[in-house]
C-alpha cells in the first residue's frame, strides 16, 4: 500500500485512480450490476425521465432512451466497449510502436528512413478523418474499429521509443554491450528496452483516454459498434434528436465519457510524475 | 619496431588510418598507427584526449560506426585479419577473445539490469564449456559469475549478484566491469582508462587486480591511459600517441628514463613528482593541432622547443635499436 501511495501522490490522483478502477470493475461485472437487459426495448417507457423526476421510476434511475431501454444498464455495458477498445488498441499500438521505434532508433539507415517516413505520412492525416476513412472501407464493428485506430495509434509510442532509443544508443552501457559481443537484437531487447520503458508506460496510460474519445467519436458517427450493443458514443448520438425534450438520453453517457477520460488523465499524470525523476524534489 | 626475431604477435596493427566525416571536414583521428601486442605482455598507450588512443582500439574491437570509417591499414589478431571481418564473426570474437572495458565504469553498466544478469548473459552468449540444458546452463553461468566476482575482489559476491549498478560504489563498478570483461577468459584485455574515475587508493587496487589476473590467466593487456605513472608501474612497453600518430614507442623503463621525442619529454616534465616537490611542473605550451587541417611536417612542431628546418617535411618513425622508435628528426642524434 505504501508503494501505491508513493506512486500516486495527492488525494485527487488517488480519487481518480479509484474512479478508473471502479469503471474497470463496473465493466467486468456488467451482467451482475446492470438492473436490466441493456438491449431490451419497452415502448411504454419511451423517453422515460430519470427516477427523481416527476414521471420517473426508480427502477430505471437514469431514465430510458427513445426505444425504452434502461440508460443506466446501457452505460454499464457501454463501459466494456470503451475500456476494451481503449486498452486493446493501446496494447497493440504499443507493441508495434516498441518494435518499430527500437528498430528505427537503433539500426538507423533504411529502417529508420522507412519508419520515420511512415510516421510523418500518418501524422499528416487528421486522426479522426483517417479512422473514418478506414471504417468506411472496412465496415463497422469492434474488430475493424480496433484495426482502424491501431493503424495510426502506433505512431505515438513509436516516436517516443525512437527518440529514447536514439539517446540510449549512444550510452556507454550499449557500447560496452557491443564490446562484449552482443547482437543488435539482444541490445535492443535487453539493454535498451528496459531503460526506456517508463516513458512508454506513461504515454500508453495517457493514450488510453484519447483512444476512448476516438472510439466514442466513431460510434457517435455511426461507424463504430453496431446496435444493439451499447456504446457511449452511439448513445450520445441516439439522444441528440431529443436533447430539448429528453436531455438525459445524451447527457448521462456523455458524462460517463467525461468522467472516465478525466479520471484516466489525472491518474496517468500522477503516474508520469512518479516515474519521471525530473518531477521529484 | 623490434630488432629481435619474434613469433607472430597476438595483435598487430599496421598503418591503421581511421577518419570521421564531420561538417568541418574529415577528422583524421588515427593516421598511420602501427603497433604490436605480444602474448602475455602489457602495453601502455599514452596520449592526450583526442590523440586517437581510444579510436585505435575501438577499431580493433570493430566498434567504429558511421560517420567514422577505417580508411586503411590492417589489424591482425591471432593470425586473422580483422578489417572487413563479417559482423557475426566479429561478434563471436568480441567478449570471447578480445574484451574491452570502456572509460567510465559508472555508466558502462546498464542501470536497468542487475549486475548478475549482465555478467551471466555474457557467459551464456560466449562460454562454450557450460553444461547443456536450460537450467544447468543457467546455474553454471551463475556460479561462474560468482567466481569471477570473487576473483576481482567483490566481497559477499553471492549476495550482490542481484544488486543493481547504483547499489555499487565506483570502485566496485569498475571491478564488476573487469569481471564481465574477463568472464570468458579473453586472450586480450583492452582497458580504456580503467582508473580515471577512481580514488587513487582504489586505482592502485584495480591496477593490481588487472596485473594479478593477467599473470594468472596469461592474457595480454593494453592499458590506455594518460597517466605516465600508471604506465611506469604496470606496462612492459609503451606507445605514446600524439594527434593520431605514434610519436614514440619502446620498453617502458627506457622511454621514461630517456625519452627520445620532445612530446614524451614534455609529458614527463608535466607530471608532478612527490619526491621532488621543488621541481617546477612545466606544461607543454600550445594546443593539439586541429585534426581536420594537419600540417605536413611534424605534428608537434608548433609546440616544440627544438623545432628546426627539417621538421617542416614529413617525419617518419625511426628505429633506434633495442625495440625503441621515435618520430623525431633529432632522435638519431640522441645517444
Amino acid at each position: 500500500m505504501r508503494r501505491l501511495g508513493n506512486l500516486l501522490p495527492g488525494k485527487l490522483a488517488k480519487l481518480a485512480a479509484a474512479a478508473v478502477l471502479a469503471f474497470v470493475l463496473m465493466a467486468a461485472a456488467a451482467p451482475l450490476l446492470a438492473p436490466h437487459d441493456p438491449a431490451a426495448t419497452d415502448l411504454f417507457r419511451r423517453l422515460q425521465p430519470p427516477g427523481w423526476m416527476a414521471e420517473g421510476d426508480w427502477a430505471y434511475p437514469l431514465g430510458c432512451d427513445a426505444l425504452g431501454r434502461d440508460i443506466l444498464s446501457r452505460i454499464i455495458y457501454g463501459a466494456r466497449v470503451s475500456i476494451f477498445i481503449g486498452v486493446v488498441v493501446v496494447l497493440i499500438a504499443t507493441a508495434i510502436g516498441i518494435a518499430a521505434g527500437l528498430a528505427a532508433g537503433y539500426l538507423r539507415g533504411w529502417v529508420d528512413r522507412v519508419v520515420s517516413g511512415l510516421i510523418d505520412i500518418l501524422l499528416g492525416f487528421p486522426y479522426l478523418i483517417f479512422a473514418v476513412g478506414l471504417m468506411a472501407m472496412m465496415g463497422p464493428g469492434v474488430l475493424n474499429m480496433v484495426m482502424a485506430l491501431a493503424y495510426k495509434e502506433w505512431v505515438v509510442p513509436a516516436r517516443v521509443v525512437r527518440g529514447e532509443t536514439l539517446a540510449a544508443r549512444e550510452t556507454e552501457y550499449v557500447e560496452a554491450a557491443r564490446a562484449m559481443g552482443a547482437s543488435s537484437t539482444y541490445i535492443m531487447a535487453r539493454e535498451v528496452l528496459p531503460n526506456i520503458l517508463s516513458p512508454v508506460i506513461v504515454v500508453a496510460s495517457v493514450r488510453i483516454a484519447q483512444v476512448i474519445i476516438l472510439e466514442a467519436s466513431l460510434s457517435f458517427l455511426g461507424l463504430g459498434v453496431q446496435p444493439p450493443t451499447a456504446s457511449w458514443g452511439s448513445m450520445v448520438a441516439d439522444g441528440r434528436g431529443y436533447i430539448l425534450d429528453a436531455w438525459w438520453v445524451s447527457t448521462f453517457p456523455g458524462l460517463a465519457i467525461l468522467l472516465l477520460v478525466l479520471s484516466i488523465n489525472v491518474a496517468s499524470q500522477a503516474v508520469r510524475d512518479a516515474m519521471d525523476p525530473r518531477f521529484h524534489d | 619496431m623490434t630488432d629481435h626475431p619474434m613469433p607472430e604477435p597476438l595483435l598487430s596493427i599496421t598503418d591503421l588510418r581511421v577518419a570521421f566525416a564531420t561538417r568541418g571536414g574529415l577528422v583524421r583521428a588515427v593516421d598511420g598507427v602501427s603497433l604490436e601486442v605480444r602474448a602475455g605482455e602489457c602495453l601502455g598507450i599514452v596520449g592526450e584526449s583526442g590523440s586517437g588512443k581510444s579510436v585505435t582500439f575501438a577499431s580493433v574491437m570493430g566498434l567504429i560506426r558511421p560517420p567514422g570509417r577505417i580508411e586503411g591499414g590492417s589489424i591482425r589478431f591471432g593470425g586473422r585479419d580483422l578489417v572487413g571481418l563479417d559482423p557475426a564473426a566479429y561478434r563471436r570474437l568480441r567478449g570471447r577473445e578480445i574484451a574491452m572495458t570502456l572509460q567510465d565504469a559508472s555508466t558502462s553498466l546498464n542501470p536497468a539490469l542487475t549486475v548478475g544478469t549482465q555478467i551471466t548473459e555474457v557467459l551464456l552468449a560466449h562460454a562454450e564449456d557450460l553444461p547443456a540444458g536450460h537450467g544447468p546452463r543457467r546455474r553454471a553461468a551463475r556460479q561462474r559469475a560468482i567466481d569471477m566476482m570473487r576473483l576481482v575482489g567483490i566481497p559477499a559476491a553471492e549476495g550482490r549478484l542481484d544488486d543493481y549498478p547504483h547499489q555499487f560504489s565506483g570502485g566496485m563498478r569498475q571491478r564488476m566491469m573487469i569481471a564481465i570483461a574477463l568472464s570468458c577468459r579473453p586472450r586480450l584485455l583492452i582497458a580504456d582508462e580503467p582508473t580515471t574515475a577512481l580514488d587513487v587508493t582504489i586505482q592502485a587496487q584495480v591496477l593490481e587486480l588487472i596485473a594479478g589476473i593477467r599473470a594468472t590467466l596469461g592474457m595480454s593487456v593494453v592499458l590506455i591511459t594518460h597517466d605516465l605513472g600508471v604506465v611506469a608501474e604496470y606496462c612492459d612497453r609503451v606507445a605514446v600517441l600524439y594527434a593520431g600518430q605514434i610519436v614514440e614507442s619502446g620498453p617502458t623503463a627506457q622511454v621514461i628514463a630517456a625519452p627520445r621525442h620532445p612530446y614524451t619529454a614534455g609529458l614527463l616534465r608535466s607530471v608532478p613528482v612527490l619526491s621532488d616537490l621543488d621541481r617546477p611542473i612545466q606544461p607543454i605550451p600550445g594546443q593539439v593541432p586541429d585534426l581536420v587541417d594537419l600540417p605536413e611536417g611534424c605534428r608537434f612542431l608548433p609546440r616544440c622547443a627544438l623545432a628546426h628546418a627539417a621538421c617542416h617535411a614529413a617525419v617518419p618513425m625511426r628505429g633506434l635499436g633495442a625495440g625503441r622508435a621515435a618520430r623525431c628528426v633529432l632522435a638519431e642524434a640522441a645517444p
